[in-house]
Parts: structure tokens; sequence; C-alpha cells
């Protein structure tokens, strides 16, 4: 009978892997954004969940003062943050080139703690709220769970923007210097490539990306500084498991996760908090590179 | 004998005129450590705004007391309570340090406790809210002054049931707090006649509501309570709206709601919540007047914890004033003693489990029509006596009593 499943009643669980699958949506645009900064520039950006949060209050300041709304801060937002991040790769990031990771890994996490700290100090901890845009309130009910129109919009959003930066890497000419640039720099800057240019652009793209998943969250979670904060270590985690730096890896393994974490909040709630780490742990010891990861 | 002989022996005996007029205040100093969330989850209901408090009681003051000046440090707990315990420790050993204030998040003011009773020092909490605080974790020293799950429970929870609500699903925060309210509000549910469903446990602090949503939906319960408190509140009242919980009949019952909760949500949101309240600055002339220069000060209105944690100073000082001393058995013994009457309470009493009783308030969360503008949030459904609140003694567990 499919009345009761191991003692869980279908709606539930059907209702946790939908919730599950707009999660990993988040995860997968969170966690491309650091696969994309890591393959190409090799910075851990513990930032990322600080732009990821400047993407959010972006969104509040331009419907505020450009008026302009939530459809457009959906294009500018995640522009002016992108931009934001280029200025930090090309006036900061650039000058750690050649040293080791944890440098780069050192001062995006001091840049975090300095934007968050300075917002708790402008917008205090409970932060701002957002309504959903007029068009997506209200939502369907799809006979086990009652869906939100937002939360169905912010799936296909999510993936249609994975899809599109996962063409523009793998499939355009760009993609194919970005890559090349990956591989060995100075052969490609000997070819007559910008390449400086190439990596603050992929820097503020990557931003630019999380600052996308920051719109995305507005009128889902109140805007608050310490968003990203509490983020930021299980997209890690998630970026850890598909493979540092593997754009593939990055997207099938934040729907994955998000999933996952959906069916244990069913099963084990306590334990929903822990069981991304618990499967970063496990892969980690069987495939060390990751699961979409290339072997060093 | 030179003059500079004279000086100095003049200089000498000037000093111990001084050094007699606080000669029990040990050290020549009061000094107040507020430890408390500054930069997380609860740095909006307590935060600067409990520093900026405690620092208003001091200057009702003047800056001394019993001829001693009163000095004020402060500290971000980052409500771990490790990080808190080693502040307390370290304030009580090497910076003379008298009084533990404000103390928000249990598992702080529970880690603070143990230092307090070693050092025995005096721990005024204001923003932690667990009742076990005055009862089986009381310490003779520990005072618990703002509200409590209890009191929380008696208010809101009641109000609920009577209106209809008789059945209950919790969402949950995963520490001492949420349980001891969860447990006190249980109590109150099934006294009246209520049943309780379940209850989801989820991580603290969390940011997305939407699957506990869920499980409230699933459990059919008529009133989902939110065992929470500050952002996670208001987040899981969002996912609440959003995925037609309340649309669908279920009401959401937020048991620990602040002030700046409703400012954060915005009236369209928040509007008909019932919350019960410590404080309102809107209650009479004497908490506006207080409340306008807090505002002053903060840009904000105050919480009934900001609120509490100058009552809470406030009331530590005047038995000092009072005794002339800084010994903690001698304070507390005055401050059990006097009354308690300030802009937080009126004719509060000190019992000897540490449990300051006072008047709570019923509030209801106006309509964007109802509300005149920025801070004009609640109004006052009821007001709770102290007694009903808080219960009579005999119902603390505390050893020491």
């Amino acid at each position: 009978m499919l009345t009761d499943l191991l003692g869980i009643p279908p709606q539930v669980l059907f209702g946790q892997l939908m919730l599950g699958l707009i999660n990993g949506a988040f995860y997968a645009v969170l966690s491309l954004g650091l696969a994309v900064i890591f393959g190409l520039l090799n910075i851990v950006n513990f930032a990322h969940g600080a732009f990821y949060m400047l993407g959010a209050f972006a969104t509040v300041a331009v419907t505020q003062y450009l008026g302009i709304g939530y459809w457009g801060a959906l294009i500018v937002a995640p522009l002016v943050v992108g931009a934001f991040g280029a200025a930090i790769e090309y006036f900061l990031l650039r000058r750690l080139t050649g040293v080791d990771h944890l440098y780069g890994l050192l001062l995006t996490f001091g840049l975090a703690l300095v934007i968050e700290g300075s917002f708790v100090k402008m917008f205090g901890a409970s932060g701002l709220p957002y309504p959903v845009p007029a068009q997506l309130t209200g939502g369907v009910n799809l006979g086990f769970m009652f869906l939100p129109w937002y939360r169905g919009w912010v799936v296909v959003a999510s993936l249609a923007v994975c899809i599109a930066t996962w063409f523009l890497f793998e499939r355009t000419k760009i993609g194919a210097y970005l890559r090349a640039g990956t591989e060995n720099p100075k052969l490609l800057q000997a070819f007559g490539v910008n390449v400086p240019l190439l990596t603050t652009l992929a820097y503020g793209y990557g931003v630019a990306l999380a600052a996308f998943a920051g719109v995305l969250v507005a009128p889902i979670t109140q805007v608050s500084p310490l968003m990203g904060s509490n983020l930021i270590i299980v997209v890690f985690a998630v970026v850890v498991i598909g493979g540092m730096g593997s754009i593939m890896g990055a997207v099938v393994t934040g729907l994955a996760m998000g999933v996952i974490e959906g069916l244990t909040r069913v099963f084990w709630p306590e334990a929903s908090a822990t069981v991304i780490f618990m499967v970063m742990a496990i892969v980690l010891v069987l495939r060390p590179a990751g699961l979409f990861g290339k072997t060093a | 004998m030179n003059i500079l002989k004279k000086l100095s022996l003049s200089v000498s005996a000037l000093a111990m005129v001084a050094s007699a007029a606080s000669a029990e205040i040990s050290d020549g100093v009061v000094k107040i450590g507020v430890l408390t969330d500054m930069s997380g989850t609860y740095s909006d209901l307590s935060g600067e705004g409990a520093v900026v408090a405690t620092q208003m009681a001091i200057d009702e003051f003047g800056g001394t007391v019993a001829g001693a000046p009163i000095e004020i440090v402060s500290a971000d707990h980052q409500n771990k309570a490790d990080i808190a315990a080693n502040k307390a420790r370290e304030w009580g050993d090497t910076q003379q340090v008298d009084a533990f204030a404000e103390l928000v998040t249990t598992s702080v003011a529970l880690a603070v406790f143990e230092v307090a009773k070693q050092q025995n020092k005096i721990a005024l909490v204001s923003g932690a809210a667990s009742s076990p605080l005055t009862s089986d974790a009381c310490i003779p020293t520990g005072l618990h002054w703002t509200y409590n799950t209890r009191a929380l429970a008696v208010g809101t929870g009641s109000a609920i049931v009577k209106e209809g609500g008789d059945s209950w699903y919790f969402l949950t925060a995963d520490y001492a707090f949420g349980e001891a309210l969860q447990g006190d509000v249980t109590k109150v549910v099934e006294a009246e006649g209520g049943t309780v469903l379940g209850a989801a446990k989820h991580p603290f602090p969390a940011s997305d509501f939407s699957s506990f949503v869920l499980q409230a939906q699933a459990s059919g319960a008529k009133v989902v309570g939110l065992a929470n408190a500050g952002a996670d509140t208001i987040n899981a009242i969002k996912a609440a709206n959003e995925f037609g919980l309340v649309a669908a009949g279920q009401k959401v019952a937020g048991l620990l709601v602040f002030l700046t909760d409703v400012h954060a949500l915005g009236l369209d949101t928040a509007q008909g919540l019932q919350m019960t309240v410590s404080f309102y600055w809107d209650l009479n002339d004497e908490t506006r007047a207080w409340s306008q220069k807090f505002f002053e000060k903060t840009g904000k209105m105050p919480t009934g914890v900001q609120a509490g944690t100058y009552s809470s100073v406030l009331h530590y000082l005047r038995a000092i004033e009072a005794t002339g001393s800084d010994d903690t058995d001698t304070v507390l013994a005055k401050m059990r003693e006097m009354p308690v009457n300030d802009a937080f309470a009126t004719n509060g009493v000190l019992r000897t489990d540490g449990r300051m009783v006072h008047d709570m308030f019923l509030a209801e969360v106006k309509s964007p029509a109802e509300s005149s503008g920025p801070w004009d949030y609640l109004k006052i459904v009821r007001t709770i006596p102290g007694e009903e609140a808080y219960g009579p003694l005999s119902e603390s567990n505390c050893p020491t009593k």
C-alpha cells in the first residue's frame, strides 16, 4: 500500500522531495558559481555567501530606489554585484596569483566578515522583508502538497541559468578560452588572448551567479546580513562532493543534496543539518577528487 | 615640615576619606559585564541596544553609586555557551566585574550561571527565556528578569486555546530554549483541554522552514506553535504564509515574538498575530518617556529584553546605593526586599528562586490601517497578573528557594 511508506504518509514524502528539489536548485546555482571560480582562478571563494547576501540586498535596494521591481532586479542585481566582484578580483585577488590557495581563501573570508559585519551594523540582524512578485503569489495544489508559484519559478529559473552556464563554458569559444586558461594560462596569453581580463570576467560571473541566487531567495526568506554565512558551508560541502571546479558536478550534486536533505527531514529531522557533511565524508574517503572531479 | 611633605600628607588624608566612602565597594568600582549576542540572530532584540539600556541605568545614577564609579564592559558571546563562560570567567577573575547582565540564549545563561555560582557573583538574566533558569537549573545568585517560557505559554497559549485552537503542532528550535517553551505551552494546552499532535525540531538557526511547515500542514493541527525566536520566527511565519498554511485555516502562533520581529516582518505579514510581551513602549507616560530616550540613542524602539536589562541593572544599582555595599549577599537581600519600580515594571517582586514577578501583557499586532506609523504595532488585549504568568513559588523546583 502506498498510504504508508515506513510509517510516512506519501504526501509528506513527495512534498519533501519537491522541497528538496527547490533547495537543491539554490545549492546548484550557488555551488556552480563557486565551481566556476575555483575551476578558473583556483580561488576558494569564501566571500560567496556574502555576495549572495549582497544580491538579496541589491534586490531590495533597486526596488526601493530605482523602482524597477523584482523582474528588473533579476538582471540588475547580478550585474551590479558581479561588477563589484570583478573589481575585487582586479584590485585585490589579482595580487595573490602565484601564491598558495590559502591566501585567496583567507582574503575572501576576511572580505565576507567585513561585508557581513558592516551590513549587520547598518540593517540589523533581522533584516528587511521583500514581497513575492504579484504575478507569482498564490500557488497550486498538487494533491500531495501546496506548491507556491514562486517556488516553482525558482526551480525553472535556476535550472535555466545552470544550463546556460554549462553551455557557455562547454560549447562556446569564450568557454574554450576560459578552459584553456585554466590548463595553461601562459600558452593562451602567447596566442594573444587577454588572460587577466578573462579571469576578472570569470570571477565577476561567478559572483553574479551568487547574486542571482540572492535575488531568487529574497522573497522567500528575510533579507538579512547573515543569510549567506548560514548557507556557505553547506554549499562548500556540495562543491567538494561534486568535485572542485566541475561545472556539471556542481549542478547535479546541488540538486541531489537538496533531495537527500529533504528525505532526511522526513526520516530523521534532527540530522538534516548534518547529512550533507556525512555524504561529504563518505565521498572523500571513496573518491577524494569528488564524484565528478578529475583525479590529479 | 616642608611644603611638599604637607601636600603629600593632605593628599593621603583625602584619599583615606575617599576610600572610606566606598569602603564596602570591592576594588573601589562597581563593574557590570553585559554579555549578549552582538552580531547573530538575536542581536536586534538584544545586542547593542542592551548595552545602551545598561548605560541608561548607569546614567540615572550619574555614573557613581555609593561613592564608587560604575563601569560597563560588554562582549559578543555569539550565542555560544563556551565563549560566554570563558568571557564571564575572565571578567570575574581578572577585571573585577561584579555582575553579569543580559545573557540572551538559554545555553549561554546556563553556562554563565555555572561561573556566577563559582565566583558568587550576580547574574541578571534578561534575554534567555527558559523557565528552568529559576527552577531545576537555578542558582542562588541567578536572577531572571524579563520573562520566561511559562509566562509566554500562559499568555499566548491559553488565549489561543480559549479561542478554539485546541490541537497543536510545534515547530521547535532544537536547543534548551525551544524544548522549554514547547514543554511549558504543552502543559498549558493540555490543562485547558487541548491536545498536542506532534512537533518538528529544526536546527538553530535555520533559514528554510518550508519542509517543517509542510510537516505542520500534514499534521492537520488547528494551531502551529512556533517554539523559536528572532530570525527563526520571522522566516517560519513567512514560509507559513507562502505555503498557504494560514489560508487553509490553520493558525500560526508565535510563542516568543519581539517588537523588532514585527518591525522586520512588516504589518502586512504580521497583522493579527498574538504575542505575549513583558514591555511595550506605548503602555503609559513613563514607558513612552523612557523609550523615547532609548530611541534617540539607537534609532529603534526598545524590546522587552532591552527594557528588562535596564530594569535589572537599575535595581541592582539601587540596592548597592541603599546598602552602600556591593557584597553579593547583602545586595541580593536588598534587591529582594525592595519592590521593582521603573519604566519596565510596576511593583515587581524578586522571589527567592530568582524570579522577578511582574505583570505581562497579551498583545495583538495591529493592521496597517490601525497603525499610525513606524513602531506603532501593538494593541494590548489583556494584562496578565504576575502571579498568573509566573505561577506560585511552590511550583518552582529550585532547591535553594
